[in-house]
């Protein structure tokens, strides 16, 4: 496979023996990638190095690339807030049973869509894709929401959400991809649908599946606008909320809650605190997202190219 | 018991007999098809109260009860100051982020599969995708704190070669400019991975025959990349235009104030201001449908468009 991939991908000339126009190309190339990936790491490395530096250095306006005096009391500091952990806890939560249900929706959606045989299949296809054209918006959903009782209610961060129609179209592509033969045979055997979907189309697209659980994963973990539309209360509100409170607002009701003579030195750290607070949210999205890499290209090109 | 000859033509079947067959597959898609009846068809009933006078305290069930007024709050929408203000929010934001975003994912595609250091080029690729998959509220709060007047990283600089803070965020010129660069920035190397690939599954011989040709490295990128991947340019050109008016309105509700509302404010966030907060129920969801039907009018025609000129259709 490896091999089969080295040899189809074109390789330029090496840079010694190109032509002139063909180096002043070449570097040109180099500064438009280093300023792309130095315009994107920046900003965290920027955030990262704050959060680890001494509150003094911090106010002097030292840290520019790396940590300066490195301290992590800062994250001490942070780490003893009550709601942070409240609201990691309700985040882990929403994304495990919300990616969860994702999954198994989109499966049972896709699934019979993709079968060529099932006779509702082009009305309940286009029952589907219609929801991409037109929808009620946010007001109607909402008063359909609140009215089946799920204001403040952890259910609002998950059936609201429970399939995305573009998602389920990249499964149902993939589901389609898998030869006919397959399913036929099993069916010649007296296999039925659901052994057919669970041990001949799911473990055949796994690639795809494993994109979409980044997908619908990530999608839950930044969830924030049904926390804001659904959740009043804070023991029930996720990381994004309290996020949101921290970066956006003043934090001084963030302090308060620390409610220790700590709260005023905290007060001189407000930039720092918000720069941990990025840093904490950040570090579950950077370490699981780069797993996925190599299927990436699958999920996305299911997705644009074959609808 | 069918015959098999029967079994390519299903739709001769008597309905009773498809039922019978089919009975697991329609089985499976019930909590489905329930979850879009409830949660998608179900506030599209609801949108019947654009019409109404809806009083709260009845809940959704009002929606088929309060008195109709018709097409007043749509009179009253565009009656007001506010009508134009919002839509031209709405369709400038989405424009400028189409004029810039669009060709900066195929620009960096078309660098980074011409580097030779493939490992570099991967880890390049890994580390400009990653802010896709960081939450807007984090996006956001980044921006806002280095842009701060008082203590932000770019009116330090600003102030270090003796210049005036500025209030970046406060102000209603810096808006559109900030939503659009920020929105590139955070997608640009996501959506360059579609290019990558396409541009990594052209046939290597098609390289070989040009620079036996003389053709330089320019010219290939000219000659043979961009015709290349214009297919893929065109289709994802007008599947984006299908969703021009999808304004995020996360992203505009956490980054606007009052007092960028002459350029920040959009249809979404005034139907949210409208409906949620004021709980002008019936109002908003005029406002709401309004926006949904330029929305459906903007897909319709993309997905034509889309057939005509590149013979397929998104769905």
């Amino acid at each position: 496979m490896t091999a089969l991939a080295k040899r189809t991908v074109h390789k330029p000339d090496s840079f010694s023996t190109e032509s002139a126009g063909d180096k002043a190309l070449d570097i040109v190339i180099w500064i438009l990638v280093l300023f792309a990936v130095a315009v994107t790491a920046y900003p965290f490395l920027y955030v990262f190095s704050i959060s680890f530096s001494d509150g003094a250095a911090v106010a002097r306006g030292d840290v520019w690339f790396l940590p300066r005096g490195f301290t992590t009391e800062t994250y001490s500091m942070v780490m003893g807030y009550s709601q942070l952990w409240t609201s990691y806890l309700n985040t882990a939560f929403y994304t495990v049973f919300g990616t969860l249900a994702n999954m198994v929706f989109t499966c049972l959606a896709a699934y019979p869509l993709s079968r060529k045989r099932f006779f509702l299949r082009r009305k309940l296809n286009f029952f589907v894709v219609f929801t991409m054209y037109f929808s009620g918006g946010m007001i109607p959903t909402y008063m359909v929401v609140t009215g089946m009782g799920l204001y403040n209610s952890r259910l609002a961060m998950i059936l609201p959400v429970l399939l995305s129609t573009y998602n389920m179209m990249i499964c149902r592509s993939a589901m389609e991809s898998v030869p006919e033969d397959l399913f036929e045979n099993a069916s010649l055997e007296g296999a039925s649908d659901w052994y057919m979907m669970l041990h001949i189309a799911v473990p055949l697209i796994k690639p795809t599946l494993a994109v979409l659980t980044l997908y619908y994963a990530v999608a839950r973990y930044n969830d924030f606008f049904n926390a804001m539309l659904y959740l009043g209360r804070s023991d029930l509100q996720p990381l994004q909320i309290f996020l949101r409170r921290v970066l956006l607002m003043s934090s001084a009701e963030v302090l308060q809650s620390a409610g220790t003579a700590a709260a005023d030195a905290a007060a001189k750290n407000t930039l720092k605190i918000r720069y941990v607070c990025i840093v904490l949210a950040a570090v579950p999205i950077f370490c699981i997202t780069p797993f996925v890499q190599k299927y990436l290209v699958t999920g996305t090109m299911l997705g644009a190219v074959k609808g | 018991m069918a015959k098999p000859v029967n079994d390519i033509k299903p739709g001769k079947k008597p309905l009773s007999q498809l039922i019978r067959r089919d009975s697991q597959l329609m089985l499976m898609f019930l909590p489905v098809f329930l979850f879009y009846l409830i949660f998608c068809y179900l506030p599209m009933v609801g949108l019947a109260m654009a019409f109404e006078d809806f009083k709260m305290g009845s809940g959704f069930a009002g929606v088929f009860s309060s008195p109709w007024v018709g097409f007043r709050w749509f009179q009253q929408f565009f009656n007001s100051v506010f009508a134009w203000r919002l839509i031209r929010n709405t369709f400038l934001l989405s424009f400028y982020s189409l004029i810039f975003g669009f060709p900066i994912p195929i620009i960096f595609a078309i660098c980074i599969t011409q580097l030779r250091a493939r490992r570099f080029a991967k880890t390049a690729q890994v580390i400009t995708y990653l802010p896709y998959f960081i939450s807007t509220v984090v996006v956001v709060g980044m921006m806002t704190n280095f842009l701060s007047p008082s203590s932000g990283i770019v009116n330090q600089v600003i102030k270090a070669f003796g210049g005036k803070a500025i209030n970046f965020m406060g102000m209603p010129s810096w808006f559109r400019k900030l939503y659009v660069i920020s929105g590139s920035w955070q997608s640009f190397g996501f959506n360059a991975i579609i290019f990558v690939a396409a541009i990594m599954g052209i046939d290597p011989t098609l390289y070989e025959a040009m620079k036996v040709d003389g053709a330089s490295r320019w010219q290939q990128i000219i000659h043979l990349i961009i015709p290349m991947i214009s297919d893929t340019v065109i289709l994802l050109l007008i599947m984006t235009l299908g969703n021009l008016l999808n304004v995020g309105f996360e992203k505009v509700y956490l980054m606007y104030s009052p007092a960028v509302y002459e350029t920040g404010d959009v249809i979404a966030t005034y139907v949210y201001r409208q409906g949620i907060e004021n709980k002008n129920f019936s109002y908003a969801s005029a406002v709401g449908l309004f926006y949904s039907a330029v929305g459906f009018v903007f897909v319709v025609s993309s997905n034509a468009l889309s057939r005509k000129v590149t013979g397929s259709s998104l769905w």
